[in-house]
C-alpha cells in the first residue's frame, strides 16, 4: 500500500489530499445545495428549509429541528447496493446531523424544521466526510444562519504509516480509519469516529494532520461560497452595459 | 477596534468581520472579542452597529408587517395562510371584512376560498404560536387582480428605496398599483399589460442589482427608455 519512495497505492503522498471539486446551488427546487467531487466521490446535497415540521410531534419549541438522511445510490459502489437504507446509512445520517448540528442557530427558527438529504452517487472511501463538507455548504446556500462552516476531512494508518483522506482500498486494507470534522474558528471538533487501533503518538500525528487537512478543506468551502455569490452579484454588470449598448 | 471587511463587501458564515467594542446588529455575532457573519450576504455598518444584509433568506414574521398571502385552508372560525414563511398564519373571521359579530361557515367560505390572495397585517407573533393576521383596514384584504411576483424578503427595503423613493417612482412612471409584501410578495396591478411587464422586470433587476450603486438612476433610465417610448407611441 506504500511503495519505497513513501507513495500511496494512488500516487499521492501520506499528507495528500485527492482533488476536491466543489460547486453550490446545483439544484432548483431545494433551498440550498451544493455538489462535492472528491477523488472518485461524487455527492450531492440538498437542504430544504426552515419550513413548517410534520409530523408535529417532532416539534421543538425553542429551535428548529434538524433532519439529516444519508443515501447511497444502488450504482454507487462496485457491487450493487441494496436500495433500502441499510444499518450504515441510518449511522452515518445521524452522525452527520450531529457533526452539524453545533454550527447551525437553529434557536433563530423554532418550531420549525430543515431537512438536510445526501445523495451519494459515487463513493470512494470517506463518504461521509465529503457529505459533510457538502452539507454545510448547501445549508449556508439555504440562506441558513451558521456560526460557520464545518469542514471535514479523514485520517488513519495503512502499513505503519499515518495518511490523510483515505480512499476505498486503504480504507479496507489499512489498519486504522479516523473521520473528523471540524469548526476551524471555534477550534471545535464536531465529528471524530475511529475504526482499528492507533497508538497514542500516532493518534496525535493522525489528528494533527486532521485538522491541517480540514483547514485546506474550509479555503475550498470558502471558496466555493465566494465564486457562486460573487458570479451572481457580477452577471448583471456586464448584462446592463450590453442593453445600453442597444 | 478594528473594522475587516469593507462596506457591501460579500461575507459567509463564519467569516470575521470585525473586531472590538462594537455592537452586533443583524445576522452576525459576537465571540469575545470577534464579530462573525452568520449569513451570506453584504457587510454594512452605522457606527458602532455591525450588521450583514443578506442575499438569500426566508421571511421571518413580525408585527405590524404588511403581507400578502394565500389560503390554504377554510376551517370554521378562519382561515389558514401561506405567508412565504416558515410559520403558516391564521386570519380569523372577526379579522375580516366589516363585521363585528361571529359569522356561519357558510359565510368564511363564501369570502375567501382556497388559493385566494390576501394582502394582511401581522397582528400577533411569539415565537410559540402561529402568527395571527388581520385584514380589517381599509387597504387590505381579498386580492381580486393583479400579478404576483416573489422576490427575496431582504430585497424588499431596497424596492421601497428611501422613504418609498424607488417604489413612489416606479409607480408614477408606470400608472400602475404597487403592493408590497414584506414577506418578499409583491403585486403589480396595471391596466396596460405591456407597462406590466416592464415593472415585472424592473422588479427583478431590483431585486438582483439591490446591492450595487446609483441603482435608482438605472431604474429611472430603463423606465425613460421603455415606458416613456411606450407612453409617447401611444400619443
Amino acid at each position: 500500500m506504500i511503495d519505497d519512495k513513501g507513495l500511496r497505492s494512488d500516487g499521492r503522498r501520506p499528507d495528500e489530499l485527492r482533488s476536491i471539486k466543489l460547486q453550490v446551488g446545483v439544484l432548483h427546487n431545494a433551498n440550498g445545495s451544493a455538489y462535492i467531487e472528491q477523488g472518485k466521490n461524487k455527492i450531492i446535497a440538498g437542504v430544504y428549509g426552515p419550513r413548517e415540521i410534520h409530523p408535529k410531534h417532532l416539534i421543538i419549541s425553542d429551535r428548529a429541528a434538524i433532519r439529516c438522511r444519508y443515501r447511497m445510490a444502488p450504482f454507487s459502489t462496485d457491487e450493487r447496493k441494496h436500495p433500502a437504507p441499510s444499518r450504515r446509512e441510518i449511522e452515518i445520517s445521524k452522525v452527520i446531523r450531529e457533526a452539524l448540528e453545533p454550527s447551525v442557530l437553529s434557536e433563530y427558527y423554532p418550531r420549525t424544521v430543515i431537512d438536510i438529504f445526501i445523495e451519494a452517487l459515487q463513493c470512494d472511501g470517506g463518504t461521509r466526510c465529503a457529505s459533510i463538507v457538502a452539507a454545510s455548504l448547501a445549508l449556508a446556500d439555504a440562506g441558513i444562519p451558521l456560526k460557520e462552516l464545518v469542514s471535514s476531512c479523514s485520517v488513519g494508518k495503512v502499513k505503519g504509516h499515518v495518511i490523510v483522506d483515505l480512499y476505498d482500498l486503504e480504507d479496507k486494507y489499512g489498519e486504522a480509519d479516523l473521520p473528523i470534522a471540524l469548526m476551524p474558528n471555534h477550534n471545535l471538533v464536531t465529528l471524530i469516529q475511529m475504526d482499528g487501533k492507533l497508538s497514542k503518538e500516532e493518534f496525535d500525528k493522525a489528528f494533527n494532520m486532521a485538522l491541517e487537512a480540514c483547514r485546506k478543506i474550509r479555503n475550498l468551502q470558502n471558496d466555493a461560497l465566494k465564486r457562486k455569490y460573487k458570479l451572481e452579484s457580477d452577471t448583471e454588470k456586464p448584462k446592463d452595459s450590453k442593453e445600453e449598448v442597444k | 477596534m478594528t473594522i475587516l471587511a469593507q462596506k457591501k463587501q460579500l461575507v459567509i458564515p463564519g467569516e470575521l468581520v470585525a473586531q472590538g467594542e462594537y455592537d452586533p446588529d443583524l445576522n452576525v455575532y459576537k465571540d469575545g472579542e470577534n464579530i462573525y457573519s452568520t449569513m451570506i450576504g453584504l457587510f454594512e455598518y452605522r457606527g458602532s452597529r455591525i450588521s450583514v444584509v443578506p442575499l438569500k433568506h426566508c421571511y421571518f414574521p413580525f408585527v405590524d408587517d404588511i403581507i400578502i398571502g394565500k389560503i390554504t385552508d377554510v376551517g370554521m372560525s378562519g382561515w389558514s395562510v401561506d405567508i412565504n414563511s416558515p410559520y403558516s398564519a391564521m386570519l380569523p373571521v372577526t379579522e375580516f371584512g366589516a363585521r363585528q359579530n361571529y359569522p356561519r361557515r357558510r359565510e368564511t367560505t363564501q369570502s375567501l376560498r382556497v388559493g385566494d390572495l390576501v394582502k394582511a397585517k401581522i397582528i400577533a407573533f411569539d415565537r410559540s404560536r402561529d402568527p395571527l393576521l388581520s385584514a380589517r383596514d381599509r387597504e387590505l384584504g381579498k386580492i381580486t387582480r393583479g400579478r404576483m411576483i416573489k422576490i427575496t424578503p431582504s430585497k424588499i427595503p431596497r424596492l421601497i428605496g428611501k422613504e418609498g423613493s424607488m417604489i413612489n417612482m416606479l409607480k408614477k412612471e408606470s400608472a400602475c398599483s404597487l403592493s408590497v409584501g414584506q414577506n418578499g410578495i409583491v403585486l403589480v396591478t396595471c391596466n396596460s399589460p405591456k407597462n406590466e411587464e416592464v415593472v415585472v422586470e424592473l422588479i427583478k433587476m431590483i431585486e438582483h442589482e439591490a446591492h450595487t450603486q446609483g441603482l435608482t438612476d438605472r431604474v429611472s433610465e430603463v423606465i425613460n427608455r421603455k415606458l416613456r417610448g411606450v407612453k409617447t407611441g401611444k400619443a
